[in-house]
């Protein structure tokens, strides 16, 4: 064959070379892992209510209860197999986040206590806390400068 | 138990119909794009703090319930919900306290269960 000698032939060639990831099969796991984690939430927050709480505690309870489980899970090496069968379906719901920040905490304990457990935690997390926390507080100045 | 009859089964549906369908959008984003899962989350939050700021998401959470709540949509929208509402009681100074302050269970419960865990859990050979 020809040598390759552009980005966009070895871009090609990759392509044709590696398999064809089944995306309506991912698709579909990803739709019943994700919905059951939902389900899972609402249940629980269901459950909160039944229980005379709030809206706002119990979605609050619902993210400390299921961040909880992915951590048991993920300290068992167990979130990591549901992540592969799954794809986004865990890794979209609050679980995905909670595995992003416990995983490189297991991960980097040999690297000690505060710079790899305590530095490395924040290696996803951290961007997504930047952007999501930036944006609130752009939409928050947004806000004051439209209702002054 | 009176809780399991109190359950709305439709709700339960909207739920894991709307849960099902934002995690296929990750997927289709996770196969057809080459975004990293970080790259993935970041716009995931982040467009939910604009749907939460435009005040849009909130008629997704009215219909879905935790199915618009718990994906990192929802995470997005909670910010972007308490920075609005801290900045009708407190002006300014509610942009900078609000979106933290709504998701403080959540980021808190994170880092906390990180930390607990790695005390606990051994890190795992990658086997390659």
């Amino acid at each position: 064959m020809n040598p390759i000698e552009t980005k966009q032939q070895y871009s090609d060639y990759v392509d044709k070379k590696s398999p064809n990831s089944p995306i309506l099969k991912n698709c579909f796991n990803a739709f019943w892992v994700g919905g059951l984690i939902c389900t899972i939430g609402q249940l629980i927050m269901d459950f909160c209510k039944y229980q005379g709480m709030d809206e706002t505690s119990s979605s609050t309870v619902v993210s400390i209860v299921l961040i909880a489980i992915s951590a048991i899970l993920t300290g068992l090496n167990i979130f990591n197999k549901i992540g592969k069968f799954a794809g986004a379906g865990s890794l979209i719901p609050i679980t995905g986040f909670a595995n992003s920040i416990v995983s490189p905490a297991i991960e980097y304990k040999s690297e000690g206590y505060v710079m790899g457990v305590g530095g490395k935690m924040f290696t996803v997390a951290g961007p997504v806390l930047v952007f999501g926390i930036s944006a609130s507080v752009i939409i928050g100045i947004i806000a004051v400068l439209f209702t002054a | 138990m009176d809780f399991i009859k109190s359950i709305d089964l439709m709700g339960l549906l909207r739920c894991f119909v709307v849960g099902g369908i934002i995690c296929i959008i990750g997927q289709i984003l996770i196969d057809k794009t080459k975004l990293t899962p970080a790259r993935i989350l970041v716009i995931f939050v982040t467009t939910g703090a604009v749907l939460g700021g435009l005040g849009i998401y909130k008629y997704l959470i009215d219909f879905a319930g935790a199915g618009a709540t718990v994906p990192l949509l929802g995470f997005g929208a909670n910010l972007a919900k308490g920075a609005l509402q801290e900045v009708q009681t407190s002006g300014l100074l509610g942009a900078f306290v609000g979106g933290v302050k709504a998701s403080a269970g959540g980021i808190a419960a994170a880092v906390f269960f990180g930390y607990l865990a790695s005390l606990i859990a051994k890190p795992k050979i990658k086997k390659q």
